[in-house]
């Protein structure tokens, strides 16, 4: 017996250095619209530079799960959130909070590329410069270049910066969204069905752009793909009916689900 | 496979596999029999028809092949799909590979059937083959009900193949010794047991895929033993 729980003692002091870090955590998050409960009791960990994709059929709640995770759920009137929702600890519903500086940390990518009627550099700037981030010319230069070449998307349009950013293709604007988002230097990034209005091959590129960022970034993806849930994450939760019904290893999940319902929705058996 | 699919003919697709490899199974299982009744009765005629049938397995695991590629490239598989699909590739290559060692044993009996053959070890051979045939039938049982518990069984009842066939390795090391004209047949023999053997190991690794298939996990525990002929050595001492 002795043995055995010092044995133990031993693990739990090694373990940290394998234990992933823990960047948000929802606890028991429940999220009603009105009187219709949306998202019942959710546990779900995000960790640190991970992508975690959510799934699940049409109106399970993965956006809105989504979007409890930068208070985006604010601007709907009808939408409350209960239970508890920490960025690095914190509580992100604390009134103290500012939710302007929180969306900063947070960012979002949404599902149809939605850039400003305004040139590439302007889209690009125009996240920092509200949050007091660039002081003259050369710190915008400075973003907007960083930024740009960060989303991939730099060489296909450093000779027309001053140009409308709505001028692109579909997925260079997708990118460009992306570089929006990441000109404030967030720590989370959240993507809803960001490629779901994209071609195979800008899919790619934004794929391959999710690979790279998830280096520095912790992302979380909605994805109706299963494919793309596979081939982009190393976390993947699944929802059903506005409850978290399984998460896990990405490799876990698609290869051998616990849970009949991820195992029905994944294979297609969904009726 | 429990509920079926939005797309129904996933579904036929996913079927066909599973029937055309039960055929494959068939066919292999009616090889490995009729070869060892050639043996038994130096039945040329039988000999030659298991070695043309050797075909229809080359061509089932093409076919098998060729399909699985295509559903995998058509419906993106996932879970227990996609390891049912990987385990008709496999199992469809190890059925092949039966059937080989079917028609091996076959063109031995047309090298050997004039010859005088002891019948005790004939025998031997014949009891051998039946316990090889048996596992084969009970693997692809397992294999159509998805059922890890027999496919563990089957595993487990392999060392019993080992045991025999070494201690047929060496009765016929024996009659060598006794009598040098006996070699040519007795080494033929020795190949057939080999290759009854070998059909053994492909069922056991059937069973291996069955396994994954049914469950997502690899059997874990080590392996029974191969044959141990391998360091059974002659001793003209005894
Ligand atoms: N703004 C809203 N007002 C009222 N109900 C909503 C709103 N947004 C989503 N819902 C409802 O909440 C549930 C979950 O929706 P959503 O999070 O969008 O699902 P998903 O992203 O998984 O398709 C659905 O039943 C949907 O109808
Ligand atoms: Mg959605």
């Amino acid at each position: 017996m002795n043995m055995m729980s010092d044995a133990a003692t031993e693990k739990a002091v090694n373990a940290p250095a394998d234990e992933p870090v823990i960047k948000m955590r929802g606890k028991d998050v429940c999220v009603f619209y009105g009187p219709k409960q949306a998202l019942f009791d959710v546990n779900l960990n995000i960790r640190e530079n991970a992508v975690t994709a959510l799934i699940g059929p049409s109106g399970c709640g993965k956006s809105t799960f989504l979007r409890s995770l930068n208070r985006m759920n604010d601007t709907i009137d009808t939408c409350r959130v209960t239970g508890d929702i920490t960025l690095d600890g914190e509580d992100i519903y604390d009134p103290a909070i500012d939710v302007v500086e929180l969306r900063a940390r947070v960012g979002m990518v949404f599902q149809k590329p939605n850039p400003f009627p305004k040139s590439i550099y302007e889209n690009v700037v125009y996240g920092p410069r509200i949050h007091g981030l660039v002081r003259n010319k050369a710190d915008m230069d400075e973003v907007v270049e960083k930024s740009l070449v960060r989303a991939g998307l730099f060489n296909e349009v450093k000779d027309r910066l001053h140009e409308p950013g709505t001028g692109l293709s579909g997925g260079q604007q997708q990118r460009l969204c992306i570089a929006r988002a990441i000109a404030v230097s967030p720590e989370v990034i959240l993507m809803d069905e960001p490629c779901s209005a994209l071609d195979p091959i800008a899919t790619a590129t934004v794929e391959e752009l999710i690979h790279e960022l998830r280096e520095n970034y912790t992302i979380v993806i909605v994805t109706h793909s299963m494919q793309q849930a596979a081939r982009v994450s190393q976390r993947t939760a699944m929802f059903h009916l506005g409850v978290l019904v399984e998460e896990g290893d990405t490799d876990k999940i698609f290869t051998n689900p616990d849970d009949p319902r991820t195992q029905d929705y994944i294979t297609g058996r969904f009726g | 496979m429990s509920e079926p699919h939005t797309v129904t003919a996933y579904d036929d697709e996913l079927r066909w596999l599973s029937r055309r490899l039960s055929e494959m199974g068939g066919i292999a299982e009616g090889m490995v029999a009729d070869a060892l009744t050639a043996l038994i009765n130096a039945d040329t005629a039988l000999a030659q028809r298991v070695i043309s049938e050797d075909l229809l397995l080359d061509q089932g695991e093409r076919e098998i092949y060729e399909k699985a590629v295509l559903v995998i490239a058509k419906r993106q598989p996932m879970a227990s799909d996609l390891r049912e699909i990987i385990g008709s590739i496999r199992i469809a290559s190890d059925l092949e590979r039966v059937g080989d060692l079917g028609k091996n044993i076959a063109k031995r009996v047309i090298s050997i059937h004039t010859m005088a053959q002891p019948k005790k070890l004939v025998r031997g051979l014949e009891h051998l083959s039946e316990l090889a045939l048996t596992q084969l039938k009970e693997v692809l049982d397992a294999f159509s009900s998805h059922s890890a518990e027999q496919a563990n069984s089957i595993r487990e009842r392999d060392e019993e193949i080992d045991a025999i066939y070494t201690s047929l390795f060496r009765e016929l090391l024996t009659y060598m010794m006794e009598d040098p004209r006996n070699i040519s047949a007795c080494t033929h023999l020795l190949f057939c047991a080999k290759n009854i053997e070998r059909i053994g190991d492909h069922a056991t690794n059937i069973a291996e895929t069955v396994f994954y298939v049914a469950t997502g996990q690899q059997m874990t525990v080590e392996r029974p033993k191969d044959d141990e002929s391998a360091s059974v050595v002659a001793d003209p001492a005894e």
